[in-house]
C-alpha cells in the first residue's frame, strides 16, 4: 500500500518530490533575491550587511534553515539523476530517427539539458557558498556597524568580486543556466502538483517562462551592475 | 485535391525477426503510389510486391483501420503516427509525402513493449496496468434508469476528453523516458470524473500507478511529447489529475 515513506518508489511519488523540492528550491531564490535586491539601496552596502548580520543572529534557526536546504537540494537532484539514469532501463534500444512532433510539446533545449543545467547549478552554489560565505577566495572584510562595534562587510567583498570580469561573466552565465532550468522548471512543477485544467495548461507554460526569466535577471543585474557601475551605488 | 498523383516513394523498413534477433533496417522503393492511399495501404502494396517475390512480407500491426482501435502502431520518420497531428498511422494519407520522399519506419521501442516481429509490438503491459484498476464495480443486469445518476455536463465532457484514449501507446514510444503516463493518467483522470469511479477511486490510483512501475516503464519529466504525438489529443492536465488523485489516496 502507497504511503509516504514509499513516494520514492513510483514515478508519481519521484515527481511530486522534485516538484515540493524545486517549489521549495524556487522560493528560497526569491528570498534570496530579495535580500541581494538591498544592494541597491544607495547606501554602499549598509541594508545589505545588516541584512546579513540579521541572517547570522537567528543562530540555531539559521542552521535549521541550511539543513533544510541542503536536504531539498540533496532529494532534489538525486530523484534527477535517477529519472536520467531510468531513461536507458525503460528503452534499451533507442530509435535510429526520432524527432519531436512540435505542437504542445515542450521538448526544449531547456527540458532536453535539466540534468545538465542542474549540475553546474550544484556545482555553483557549493562554489558560491565557498566564496562567499567561507571566504575561500578572498580575505573577509570588516566595517562600522551603525548599530556599534564591526560587521563583516560582505558588500564589500561582493562589489570586489564582480569588479572582476571573468567572475562577473561567470556568474552571469550560471544565472542565465538557472533561467534556462526554470523556464522548464517552473511549468513542469505545475503540472508535477497537478494543474488539471487543460485551458491553463499553455498559460502556466508561459507564466513559468516569465517567472524563469525574472529571476535569471533579477539574479544577473547585480554582477552586471557592479561591473559596468565600477562598484556599488 | 483534386489530381491523382503518383508519387515514388524510399522506405527503410525495420526489421526483426522475433524478440531476441538483432534487427535491422530494409530499404524497398515504391513507385507509383496514389497519393490519395492511407499509410497502411502504401504498406499493405509493399506486401504484395514482397510476396509476390516470394520474400516475407512486413509485419506491421492494424485494425480497425479507422482511427478508433489503437492498433497501428508505426514510427514513422521518428514520430509515433507520423507528421500530421492527432491522426493515428491508419488515416495518415500519403498526400502528406513529398515525391522521392525517403520515410523511414520504425516500431514502437520501450523495454515494455517488446517487440514480436518487425514493427509489431507486445503492448500487453497496458492491459496489465487496466486489470489492476482501469475497472468500475456496478450492479449488472437490467439497464439502469437513463438519469438515475445525474452528472453535470461539464463532468461527463471533460471525463469524455480523457475516455477517447485509444491505448495505442504512442505516448509511450514518442516519450524520451519512455513513460505511460499520459495512458494510465488518461485512464485514471476518466473515472475519477465519474460517480461510477467513486468506490475504488483510491485504490485504482494507487494500483495503476504501481503496476506501470511494474511493467518497466519509465519517469515522466514533463515534457509533453505525448500529448503532441495522442492521435486523440489527450491533454498532459491528464497526468496532472493522476498526480493529485495520487496525493489524495495517500490520506
Ligand atoms: C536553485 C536551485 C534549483 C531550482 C530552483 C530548481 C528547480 C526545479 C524545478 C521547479 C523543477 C521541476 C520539478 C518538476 O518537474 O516537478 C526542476 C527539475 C529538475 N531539476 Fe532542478 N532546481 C534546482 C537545482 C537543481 C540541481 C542542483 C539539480 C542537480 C541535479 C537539478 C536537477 C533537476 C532535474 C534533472 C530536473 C528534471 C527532473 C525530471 O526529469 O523530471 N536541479 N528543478
Ligand atoms: S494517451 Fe493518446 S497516445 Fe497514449 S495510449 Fe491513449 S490514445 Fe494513445
Ligand atoms: S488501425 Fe485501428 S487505430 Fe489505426
Amino acid at each position: 500500500m502507497a504511503s509516504f515513506s514509499n513516494l520514492l518508489q513510483t514515478t508519481v511519488g519521484r515527481k511530486i518530490l522534485t516538484g515540493v523540492t524545486g517549489i521549495f528550491l524556487i522560493l528560497f531564490l526569491v528570498a534570496h533575491l530579495a535580500g541581494n535586491l538591498t544592494l541597491f539601496a544607495g547606501d554602499g552596502g549598509e541594508a545589505f550587511n545588516l541584512y546579513a548580520v540579521f541572517l547570522h543572529d537567528l543562530g540555531p534557526l539559521l542552521w535549521i534553515a541550511e539543513l533544510g536546504l541542503i536536504i531539498l537540494f540533496g532529494l532534489h537532484a538525486y530523484i534527477g539523476i535517477k529519472i536520467y539514469l531510468g531513461k536507458k532501463k525503460a528503452r534499451p534500444v533507442d530509435y535510429t530517427y526520432y524527432q519531436s512532433q512540435g505542437g504542445p510539446s515542450k521538448q526544449t533545449f531547456a527540458s532536453k539539458t535539466m540534468l545538465i543545467s542542474g549540475m553546474v547549478i550544484l556545482l555553483f552554489v557549493i562554489l558560491h557558498v565557498l566564496h562567499f560565505k567561507y571566504n575561500f577566495f578572498m580575505p573577509q572584510m570588516m566595517v562600522d556597524n551603525p548599530a556599534g562595534g564591526q560587521m563583516i562587510d560582505l558588500a564589500g567583498h561582493v562589489e570586489q568580486a564582480f569588479l572582476n570580469p571573468w567572475i562577473m561573466l561567470a556568474y552571469t552565465a550560471v544565472m542565465l543556466l538557472i533561467g534556462l532550468h526554470l523556464k522548464h522548471g517552473v511549468w513542469s512543477a505545475f503540472i508535477s502538483l497537478g494543474a488539471k485544467n487543460p485551458k491553463l495548461v499553455p498559460v502556466l507554460y508561459t507564466v513559468g517562462g516569465i517567472v524563469a526569466a525574472l529571476l535569471a535577471v533579477g539574479f544577473l543585474i547585480i554582477p552586471v551592475f557592479i561591473f559596468f557601475n565600477g562598484g556599488l551605488l | 485535391m483534386s489530381t491523382h498523383d503518383l508519387i515514388t516513394v524510399h522506405l527503410k523498413v525495420w526489421r526483426q525477426n522475433g524478440p531476441n534477433d538483432r534487427g535491422h533496417f530494409e530499404d524497398y522503393t515504391l513507385k507509383d503510389i496514389t497519393t490519395h492511399m492511407s499509410f497502411l495501404e502504401m504498406l499493405d502494396v509493399l506486401n504484395e510486391n514482397l510476396m509476390k517475390e516470394k520474400k516475407t512480407p512486413v509485419e506491421f500491426d492494424h485494425d480497425c483501420r479507422e482511427g478508433i482501435c489503437g492498433s497501428c502502431n508505426l514510427v514513422i520518420n521518428g514520430i509515433p503516427h507520423g507528421p500530421q497531428m492527432r491522426t493515428a498511422a491508419c488515416q495518415l494519407h500519403m498526400r502528406h509525402f513529398k515525391d522521392n520522399e525517403t520515410i523511414t519506419i520504425e516500431p514502437w521501442r520501450a523495454k515494455a513493449f517488446p517487440i514480436i516481429k518487425d514493427l509489431v509490438v507486445d503492448r500487453n503491459a497496458f492491459d496489465r496496468i487496466m486489470e489492476a484498476g482501469g475497472y468500475v464495480t456496478m450492479a449488472t443486469g437490467n439497464a439502469p434508469d437513463a438519469n438515475a445518476v445525474p452528472i453535470s455536463k461539464v463532468e461527463a465532457d471533460s471525463a469524455m476528453d480523457y475516455a477517447v484514449c485509444i491505448g495505442c501507446g504512442a505516448c509511450v514510444a514518442s516519450c524520451p523516458n519512455s513513460s505511460a503516463s499520459l495512458f494510465t493518467g488518461a485512464k485514471i483522470a476518466q473515472l475519477a470524473k465519474l460517480p461510477q469511479g467513486a468506490p475504488e477511486r483510491k485504490k485504482r490510483v494507487i494500483a495503476m500507478v504501481e503496476q506501470m512501475e511494474k511493467e518497466g516503464f519509465g519517469d515522466c519529466s514533463n515534457y509533453g511529447e505525448c500529448e503532441a504525438v495522442c492521435p486523440v489529443g489527450i491533454s498532459i492536465s491528464a497526468i496532472a489529475t493522476m498526480r493529485t488523485e495520487y496525493v489524495k489516496a495517500l490520506f
